[in-house]
């Protein structure tokens, strides 16, 4: 492939990939982002590729694999094409009939399709399922339509458009202002203007400058940047550009988790291609500018999100942040004016670019703009990628859109900001989500990973499990985080073991708050925000374990105790099988019984009982 | 600090010999390079590359303790990963690690003594509809159940016990 | 030079000075721990914070790092700061109950029992003596190992140094006597009878070790406390 010299003839590759593509051709798209991998999506495709091969279809029919479509719950997920017929939990013993049914006789497999919880009625095509509808899918609109690997599929969808328009016909102040017009904020949880960063970075002085892409999602739960570099990686690549020209950057890193192998496989596949078309270094379709992109993988330090411990990690040193000012923009990587944005940050700006400025400010509220892609997991029945405009309520993004709670529970609290953030109890789920009514109901927007917790969940335990997080990854540097946040970690542990002391609410939130006011960095002046959270919205729950020793959600190993009904159980044994300590007796067809002092509260009893006869109380 | 006689170079020659223009790129590259290699960082390897690029030693070492990704033991041959990401913990990942460490011996980032398994936990892999997951040598399992590890590991141990 | 309020103060300063360099030229004292004036200032200690006030509203800042600005408002002696240090040093006497620096600081500051215990090991983490070692000394001998809670000051794989040259930099500048002048003595010996011992020079005064007459006084002083 010749490298692309101007505009121009990146248009005219463009119309010539989209006359050779034919709107009608059949076309199976196949979900093969991590997750639906797992489920065994790749064996999928390979499945289709025979049997349109065995058919003599393959040159009539095609089948891709594209990023992740989002709706993990229901992988593998298989979109045809055109007709738009939406398949889930797809197997490779359902191939043949798809090519042979639904291919060639348009007829529809209803075993395949998706069944709304809520009506029961069965749903046909990708618009009309309920999960898809209420989103408006902006970033993620090409990661169900492309391959990641292959960059004609994204030139042809129009990519790098907006690159040739910004080279070209843009100057830097006008690129700018088209990005401060369109409010967009940095979607790695602070929200900072991304116009106003770029222009301090500009606007820094020094000639060599650098921009990084903080790819180093470590909330846990959070996985919305693994599906845009697993899905449309080049969309990335194209943001980065694009803010590169405007800050006057020649080099670029992107700091990868090494915990997504297959983002970074395809990310490398992504800036090779890009790099073999001209998109990436010297002279970019006859700018004069050159830019060129380097991978950096993360070595396992949540920390390392934060970005001046990402520079440190970069520079081959330990992710220990340290104080600013001075800001990565005028001193940031090697000393030099560093420009550092969140990967779902950069995905915006080439349809910011595109569409303009004043279309995406008409998107979301006030402060707000455009929209946020949010992970909805834990306990909820559609679990997946949600992307929806700012303001949107949690209501909507759990009920209508996640489907509701397994098991028909009451929701007690959705967690957003992972360990930055807060829970929002049920109460609150009719706010319309945005940055600053998040930090007043003690919570944050972060990255947006979204964890839905039910009625069965420990609310103190969960703050545990975030102080204890925390613990494991802050660096040590400074005193209030590294000793603050065991000091709560030890007195969160002590009351879920049933040792908790009548002052000890009092005492966490006064360690809460001087470790929030006077830690060195964002992990320390965030960390304990899960606890000060709980304590506000469900203080009911500490005061059980505290005064009474009681976990009113059951979940407190020291606080509960397991037994079986002697009205549910059958004696058939299951029981006393699955369990390790040999702590169940009971002859068959009687009663059976567990002896506490061997017993080591695993649930696996609860687990494989049929009969509803284990009580935890 | 004296070499102990017999260290294996030659995993590392190319890394130590540097890139085509003479530098090494960066330390923490060189580090994930050697941990893939040999399956940690042994000692010899820490002190010859810090003496190539002309980094001190302590600092070498300082990086090598505080990332996630090294280890200064060795990991044995194969690797089970407990995810304890918010979704798989409230989905009950942490019964399922407490299984695996009873059954093994071990605590997490232990190895059994015969060499044979590491426990780790990471804190999200990503993959979230799957939880509660566990990867095992880099294959991952979703929707994990204390019941579901334990049958895994029976099998993984009776074929280890096969000649 | 700059114009701050400090204190309520109006003050005048030099561009690039630090917040805690116009406290101090202007009379006002801010305890410091893993401040050092021959050393980049680390910011990790917390106890230097000052309330800076801007339009937003007030955050603390450590003063040792951060710079003093044109018109920026700053108290250093507010409840607020009062509160945080008060907390600080509350820490610090739970993780190291027998530093008597820290016993010092918790009796100005009224602080009493802590109310959990994180251990009992002098060493407080502020960095003075790898810092010393490596931006003073030069030798990089120690550096600091682990992450979090677990994070301690050691020699390379926690043997010893042959990049230390025994010129006992760590142990004058730590503030709680955690780094002993016998362990470096005994580091030194051992690696002075290995083959492959090769002394090297301080970076700053050039001398190649521990001069023989002030090792002489060393010992002298170990063997009197001992008494």
């Amino acid at each position: 492939m010749k490298r692309l010299q101007t505009p121009e003839e990146l248009e005219s590759l463009r119309e010539s990939l989209v006359a050779r593509r034919d709107p009608d051709r059949p076309r199976i798209s196949v979900c093969c982002g991590t997750g639906c991998r797992v489920y065994g999506s790749m064996e999928v495709v390979e499945a289709f590729s025979e049997e349109t091969g065995r058919r003599g279809l393959d040159n009539e029919i095609d089948v891709v694999s594209t990023g992740c479509h989002g709706f993990c719950e229901k992988g593998p997920v298989v979109v045809l094409n055109p007709s738009g017929i939406f398949y889930q939990r797809m197997t490779v013993d359902d191939v043949p009939d798809v090519v042979s049914e639904t291919m060639l006789k348009g007829t529809v497999i209803d075993r395949l399709l998706y069944v709304d919880p809520g009506t029961g009625e069965r749903i046909v095509y990708e618009h009309d399922v309920p999960f898809y509808q209420k989103q408006q899918r902006l970033v993620l609109d090409l990661n169900g339509d492309i391959d990641p690997t292959n960059i004609e599929d994204y030139i042809a969808f129009g990519g790098y458009s907006a690159l040739a328009k910004v080279l070209h016909d843009m100057t830097w102040e006008e690129i700018i202002d088209e990005i401060t017009k369109s409010g967009l904020r940095g979607r790695g949880g602070a929200g900072f203007p991304t116009g106003l960063k770029w222009k301090l970075c500009r606007q820094a002085k020094g000639d060599t400058k650098y921009v990084i892409c903080n790819a180093d999602e470590g909330d846990p739960g959070a996985y919305m940047d693994r599906s845009i570099m697993e899905g449309n990686p080049h969309r990335v690549l194209e943001g980065m550009i694009i803010g590169a020209s405007a800050i006057g950057a020649r080099q670029a890193y992107v700091y990868i988790r090494n915990e997504y192998p297959l983002a970074v496989e395809n990310l490398r596949i992504a800036i090779a291609q890009a790099e073999e078309y001209g998109f990436l270094g010297r002279n970019i379709l006859g700018s004069g500018f050159d830019f060129s992109i380097q991978i950096r993988p993360g070595s396992g330090a949540f920390v390392c999100g934060e970005e001046t411990a990402l520079m440190a990690s970069i520079e081959d040193r330990i992710g220990e942040p340290r104080a600013r000012p001075p800001y990565p923009a005028v001193n940031g990587l090697w000393g030099k004016p560093t420009n550092i944005n969140n990967v779902e940050t950069w995905a915006n700006v080439p349809l910011i670019i595109d569409r303009g400025g004043d279309w995406y400010s008409q998107i979301g509220t006030v402060d707000s703009k455009g929209t946020k892609i949010f992970s909805v997991v834990g306990n909820i029945n559609n679990t997946g990628l949600v992307e929806v405009p700012m303001g949107a309520t949690l209501k909507e993004i759990i009920y209508d859109i996640g489907g509701g709670i397994p098991g028909g529970k009451e929701c007690k609290a959705a967690q957003l900001g992972g360990p930055s953030g807060g829970c929002i109890p049920r109460e609150h789920f009719d706010v319309p989500i945005d940055y600053e009514s998040l930090l007043e109901l003690g919570s944050m927007m972060g990255s947006g990973g979204m964890v839905i917790c039910d009625e069965d969940t420990c609310m103190v335990e969960f703050a545990r499990f975030f102080m204890n997080f925390v613990q494991e990854e802050s660096c040590g540097k400074c005193v209030p985080c590294r000793l603050g946040t065991k000091a709560m970690l030890e007195v969160l542990t002590s009351i879920t073991e049933g040792n908790g002391q009548a002052e000890d609410i009092e005492y966490l939130l006064e360690l809460g708050e001087q470790t929030k006011e006077s830690s060195l960095c964002g992990l320390g002046q965030t960390g304990p925000n899960p606890v000060l959270s709980t304590i506000r919205y469900f203080r009911d729950e500490y005061e059980a374990h505290i005064r009474d020793k009681h976990c009113p959600a059951h979940v407190c190993k020291e606080l509960i105790q397991y037994s079986i009904d002697a009205e549910a159980c059958t004696g058939c044994g299951r029981c006393l099988r699955a369990c390790p300590t040999e702590a169940i007796s009971g002859a068959k067809k009687e009663l059976h019984t567990i002896d506490l002092e061997k017993c080591i509260k695993c649930g696996s009893c609860d687990e494989v009982c049929k009969f509803d006869a284990v009580m935890v109380e | 600090m004296a070499f102990q006689p017999g260290f294996d170079v030659s995993k590392i020659e190319h890394l130590l010999n540097g890139r085509k223009d003479g530098e090494y790129g960066s330390l923490m590259t060189m580090l994930e390079e050697v941990q893939a290699q040999y399956r940690y960082l042994p000692k010899d390897a820490l002190i010859l590359i810090s003496q190539r690029m002309g980094v001190p030693l302590s600092q070498t070492y300082s990086v090598a303790t505080f990332y996630n990704a090294f280890s200064l033991k060795p990991k044995g041959r194969h690797i089970i990963n407990v995810c304890l990401g918010t979704a798989c913990i409230v989905r009950g990942s942490r019964k399922i690690l407490e299984r695996i460490s009873d059954r093994l011996g071990i605590e997490p980032s232990g190895t059994t003594e015969d060499g044979e398994f590491t426990l780790e936990t990471v804190n999200c892999l990503g993959a979230c509809a799957l939880g509660p997951i566990i990867v095992v040598d880099g294959v991952y399992s979703g929707q994990m159940k204390a019941s579901k590890a334990d049958a895994l590991l029976r099998e993984m141990l009776s074929e280890g016990e096969k000649p | 030079m700059i114009t701050l309020t400090i204190d309520g103060r109006q003050v005048e300063a030099l561009e690039g000075s630090t917040m805690l360099e116009v406290a101090r030229e202007n009379g006002i004292d801010i305890p410091t721990l893993c401040f050092h004036e021959a050393l980049e200032p680390y910011g990790g200690c917390r106890l230097c914070v000052v309330e800076l006030l801007t339009s937003r509203g007030s955050r603390l800042v450590a003063s040792c790092v951060h710079p003093a600005e044109e018109g920026v408002e700053v108290r250093t002696d507010s409840e607020i700061v009062q509160k945080s240090r008060r907390m600080t040093v509350e820490l610090l006497l739970a993780a190291a109950p027998n530093a008597k620096v820290i016993q010092e600081l918790a009796a100005e500051m009224g602080v009493e029992e802590p109310r959990v215990k994180l251990g009992d090991n002098d060493c407080i983490l502020c960095g003075l003596c790898v810092r010393a070692c490596k931006e003073i000394v030069g030798a990089n001998a120690i550096s600091l190992v682990n992450r979090g809670f677990a994070k301690e000051v050691k020699p390379p794989f926690e043997i010893g140094s042959n990049a230390c040259i025994g010129c006992a930099t760590c142990v004058f500048i730590c503030p709680t006597g955690a780094v002993r002048l016998e362990d470096v003595l005994a580091n030194r010996s051992v690696h002075e009878r290995e083959s492959d011992f090769e002394s090297r020079p301080c970076k700053l005064c050039g001398d190649h070790y521990l001069a023989a007459e002030l090792r002489q006084d060393y010992e002298a002083l170990l063997a009197e406390e001992a008494v």
